[in-house]
């Protein structure tokens, strides 16, 4: 089981999707940007962080990168990707997702532990949660603010395309608290918050029992293995 | 030299909340009789010749397909300038 | 480039045959007798090149000028069993500490002063960006950052403008680095309002196999100039040199500020380490104050070999730049490379890879000499030593301050500053009062700019008594650091200012279950033309050394900041200091907080009626005076070998240490971590320690710790408490946890002062920060 890791100039967060990649039990891909062939993964990660500085718009310089074009290509025949942060925001910068990503309603950079509900289990990176699960999952942006026309998010809701929404507190003035959507096949995910910050005890956000005790995001790791399993 | 000036402005109907921050610290040092802002990019590009009319085509394909997204933006002007 | 220019430069040979030119020595910040100095080194006048390199080298800010001959006493009070862990000490761009298991960890912590208060964005973002490259530049990856910030009066329109613009800075320059900050402190205070004091640290680690070194010792090593473009960024004093060169219709005015791109730098972090990796550099330094300047001289000088540099080839943003601009610019993310020639092609992989441009600026030569050539004539020859390392050592008049003995006699006790001791209701509204207060209110709306999670690596961040990062995955070996300084302290006295700044990151470091083995320090000091001042600085560097001598750990390396001051009024002495320890697994931390009901409450430690110059003295009486809290070293030391010992056998469950605020914001800190109340009682510290209410409350004495520990492990915690000779009393025992967002149920019960609903304190102590900022 292969899963693709993405580096962009400027990705922050590649070697801890890497390490939430291998504590599921897969094996790990490194994706270089320039490099547009992706080596017959069964699954592709693109990660958080600063790709091409955020210059001009966050993921915008990063969508054009070969590698970007391999991936849209082969998530149109059902590849899973997982966009996260950076990666979600390439992900509707190659309109893999639809609406946009905007700075913080704040203005500022927020990092802090996030409370979501898992929305839509039919996805490859979401089966493993139930259906409504409340999960806490560390959040950090500046420019997570989830936008979209009118129609389009009526169309998502009505769909049922909104894969996972903020709880208690929406931390961007992200529309209708969307904090990350799937697409209508299943394959593509993509959210702001990051999993791959809540997959080993000791290093996670805080539960309610125990100091960095959180490991929420590990299912969707353990979901995509699923996923490409039973494929 | 001339070059080309492509601006940018975020979509009317959608959010624009660094123009929200600026209103409002506006409002704060005493402007109340400013109504709104909204703030967007300006891009200057510079060719090794005088931009032709061709080149101005250019430049409107790559503002609309790159330096602008089409979801959250409009290119509201682009034009040649000395 | 202009041919006017050129006809018009200043080289070695014009400089030969026109000795009575004047200078612009002065403007430069030399003196006539540094001037004569340079002429007699060079046996001729300098050329306006090499006049620029000196005067920025000879420069307070690098080349320690002031402080050399008491710095000296970090590398002179230290025994060879300091020594023993120590892989590379003072003088480097970075100490290097052996941390076990081949492993080996970088530290140090720098200040950006100045430049934060003409532009706080730029000043604090640039201060990150030059700290993470000296940490780089050792062969490091850098694993995290904190800093130390000290702001203005909160009431001060202009405190706002500093404080939003260095956090914003921070966040962006630091999260974009993909570097986790682990902790730090903010502190508002009038003394620094026209001299805020933004201190960074980084924490870098590496094998010992990758230690770099910044020297150039290989004749026909090439030197090779990559990362950002050369600009005009912080050259604003060179430019009285700028005149002598221009034609009327050159640029007038030149920045003095540096602006930074983290991008950049994040990418040429990615392309060094794949650079050390490959082995094809043998020298390397980061490009910080005085630019070029700097680091050719310093890797020349450092290698005991020569350089011959054309600097035409450098890469610049700015085609108008004169050679004088060039040396002196300090352009950020720039990076200064020695590469075998037999690597160059690797190298040039490599950073095309990274799409990192570079350019080839020269050889090492077999001279003990640097040759600057610019468009084929020489405008620069020079002995690097002299540049670099042989700079004027001042011996600076000190004098005993006028006034601090009257400052010291107005103590709390013979102001008769009013004490609450019979009015519960007014002692609990002190409590609040102080909880509450800018300083020791709630900092999350500051740190929640930063990532604290980038790498899965943290183990403890804010508000934890230290950062702690793991080092190894495999096994879990961590290191803990820890930062303080006390200004008021410091202005009472300024020697035991220095040892109480120690002992506090020494105890929070031990709070968190690690060993502490290393120091670094920020010195942020007024002018060094007072007297005073130097006899603060004097003081201040004695209390430190003799302070490391005594508890065994060795400075590594740190930074001076001199010229805080505005007009005749310096801040106060702030010698900020670092203590660095090991933990052989982060699974064993401690967390500052109790997460347990029903556990038991033990104060470690003595108290004594010690509230001069404390938070108490300071909010509710504004107040600073008398003398500071005594430090027994050796008082700290046995605590924190406890505290390890305690937590290699898992006694304890949470430890805080006592600071400012003393036990009551110890007590309120330790619920509010994880909103588990507590019951507490101070009868048993009155009288055994013989204090009075409000100095058992907000006493600030020292070598204090505040633990928690679990029924079953009480009879076993207390025997090794006495066992090892340090004072314990149970005062509490932890209660009800909060349940939901509004705690619900939690409760802080101080006996004979009040019973706080937690989510009361937690709601004003949560308030301050944002409603005076956000």
């Amino acid at each position: 089981m292969k899963i693709g890791v993405v580096t962009f100039p400027g990705t922050l967060d590649d070697r801890d999707a890497a390490r939430a990649v291998r504590l599921a039990g897969a094996e790990v891909v490194p994706l270089w940007h320039a490099d547009a062939n992706l080596h017959k993964v069964d699954a592709v990660v693109l990660p958080g962080g600063f790709s091409y500085g955020d210059y001009l718009r966050c993921g915008a310089i990063a969508a054009q990168a070969p590698v970007t074009q391999a991936i849209v290509k082969a998530a149109e025949g059902g590849l899973p990707v997982l966009g996260i942060c950076n990666g979600f925001q390439v992900l509707v910068e190659s309109h893999l997702l639809p609406g946009g990503l905007i700075r913080n309603e704040n203005q500022h950079f927020i990092c802090r532990d996030q409370k979501l509900r898992v929305e839509n289990v039919d996805t490859a990176w979401t089966n493993a949660f139930e259906l409504n699960q409340e999960i806490t999952i560390p959040l950090k942006n500046g420019e997570g603010g989830y936008i979209a026309d009118a129609e389009t998010l009526k169309r998502l809701e009505g769909e049922g395309l909104v894969a996972f929404r903020y709880l208690e507190v929406n931390p961007n003035g992200s529309m209708n608290d969307i904090a990350g959507l799937r697409n209508e096949r299943g394959n593509v995910v993509g959210l702001m918050p990051h999993p791959e910050h809540a997959v080993e005890a000791g290093f996670g956000p805080d539960t309610f029992g125990t100091m960095r005790s959180g490991v929420d995001g590990a299912k969707f790791f353990e979901s995509v293995i699923k996923a490409v399993v039973n494929a | 030299m001339p070059k080309i000036i492509v601006e940018i402005m975020p979509k009317a109907d959608l959010l624009d909340p660094q123009g929200k921050a600026v209103l409002n610290a506006l409002h704060r040092q005493g402007y109340g009789k400013i109504q709104n802002v909204r703030i967007g990019k300006r891009i200057e590009i510079h060719l090794n010749d005088a931009p032709s009319a061709e080149d101005l085509e250019g430049a409107r394909e790559i503002a609309d397909s790159f330096l602008s997204n089409g979801v959250i933006e409009d290119v509201v002007n682009i034009h040649v300038e000395d | 480039m202009n041919p006017a220019s050129l006809a018009n430069l200043d080289t070695v040979a014009v400089a030969a045959t026109t000795p009575d030119k004047a200078q612009p020595w002065k403007e430069l910040g030399l003196k006539e007798d540094e001037y004569n100095q340079i002429k007699d080194i060079l046996g001729r006048r300098p050329t306006s090149s090499e006049l620029a390199m000196y005067s920025v080298m000879w420069s307070e800010h690098c080349s320690y000028k002031s402080s050399k001959i008491y710095l000296r006493q970090f590398g002179e009070k230290v025994t060879d069993e300091m020594k023993k862990h120590l892989m590379v000490g003072m003088g480097e761009n970075a100490g290097v500490v052996d941390i076990g298991e081949g492993w080996a960890v970088t530290f140090k912590v720098e200040s950006h002063n100045h430049p934060s208060y003409i532009e706080p964005f730029q000043g604090a973002a640039t201060g990150v960006g030059g700290i993470v490259r000296d940490i780089l530049t050792m062969g490091a990856r850098p694993i995290a950052v904190m800093d130390q910030l000290r702001f203005g009066a909160v009431e001060n329109p202009d405190t706002a403008r500093v404080v939003h613009g260095v956090t914003s800075g921070i966040s962006f320059y630091g999260n974009c680095l993909g570097l986790p900050n682990i902790g730090g402190e903010t502190v508002f205070d009038k003394v620094y309002q026209g001299n805020p004091l933004v201190n960074a640290l980084s924490v870098g680690a590496l094998r010992h196999e990758d230690l770099k070194l910044a020297k150039a010792s290989n004749p026909g090593d090439l030197v090779i100039l990559f990362g950002a473009r050369t600009g005009a960024d912080g050259i604003g004093g060179v430019s009285v040199l700028a005149s002598e060169t221009f034609d009327s219709t050159g640029p007038a005015k030149r920045p003095a500020v540096q602006v930074g791109d983290p991008f950049a730098e994040k990418v040429l972090i990615e392309c060094c380490l794949e650079l050390y990796h490959a082995g094809v550099v043998a020298g390397i330094q980061d490009l910080g104050g005085a630019g070029i300047s700097c680091a050719t001289s310093e890797l020349a000088s450092n290698g005991g070999a020569g350089m011959r540099v054309d600097l035409d080839k450098v890469l610049k943003r700015d085609e108008s730049l004169t050679p004088e601009e060039i040396l002196m610019s300090e352009s950020q993310e720039r990076m200064m490379g020695i590469v075998p020639k037999k690597d160059l092609k690797a190298f040039i992989a490599l950073v095309e890879k990274w799409e990192v441009e570079y350019s080839i600026l020269g050889e090492v030569i077999n001279e003990d000499r640097l040759y600057i050539n610019w468009h084929g004539q020489e405008i620069v020859n020079v002995p690097p030593r002299t540049v670099a390392h042989d700079g004027p050592v001042y011996h600076r008049p000190v004098a005993y301050p006028t006034w601090i003995d009257a400052l010291n006699g107005d103590s709390v006790a013979n102001r008769g500053l009013a004490r609450a001791n019979d009015n519960a209701t007014e002692l609990a509204a002190q409590l609040v009062q102080v909880v509450s207060s800018p300083n020791q209110a709630d900092k999350s709306w500051i740190t929640d700019q930063y990532d604290h999670y980038v790498g899965g690596n943290t183990a403890l961040a804010q508000p934890d008594d230290s950062g702690m990062v793991r080092v190894s995955e495999e096994t879990g070996l961590g290191v803990a650091i820890a930062t303080d300084a006390n200004g008021r302290f410091c202005q009472l006295d300024p020697y035991q200012g220095a040892k109480l700044a120690l002992a506090e990151a020494y105890r929070n470091v031990a709070a968190s279950g690690a060993s502490p083995m290393a120091v670094t320090n920020c010195l942020n000091f007024g002018s060094p033309e007072n007297p005073e001042v130097m006899w603060q600085f004097q003081q201040a560097t004695a209390g430190l050394a003799d302070g490391c001598l005594e508890l065994g750990i060795p400075v590594t390396g740190g930074n001076v900041s001199f010229y805080n001051q505005t007009g005749d009024v310096a801040i106060h002495p702030t010698p900020v200091v670092g203590v660095l320890g090991v933990i052989d697994d982060v699974a064993r931390r401690i967390p500052s907080g109790w997460q347990d009901e029903g556990h038991n409450i033990y104060l470690l430690g003595e108290t004594r009626d010690e509230l001069d110059g404390s938070a108490w003295a300071g909010v509710i009486h504004d107040h600073l005076g008398g003398k500071p809290p005594v430090v027994s070293l050796a008082g700290e030391k046995a605590l924190a070998e406890l505290l390890h010992g305690a937590s290699l056998q898992g006694l304890v469950a949470s430890a805080h240490d006592l600071s400012d605020g003393g036990l009551a914001q110890a007590v309120v800190e330790s619920s509010l971590r994880f909103g588990v109340g507590a019951r507490v009682w101070l009868g048993e510290i009155m009288e055994r320690d013989g204090v009075d209410l409000t100095a058992a409350l907000f006493s600030e004495s020292t070598g204090r710790v505040l633990v928690s520990v679990g029924r079953e492990d009480d009879v076993k915690f207390v025997g090794l408490c006495e066992a090892r000779g340090v004072p314990v009393l149970r005062i509490g025992v932890t209660d009800v946890k909060g349940v939901g967002a509004s705690l619900d149920g939690a409760v802080v019960a101080i006996k004979d002062v009040a019973d706080f609903n937690l989510a009361d304190l937690r709601d004003g102590w949560k308030a301050t920060i944002p409603d005076l900022f956000g």
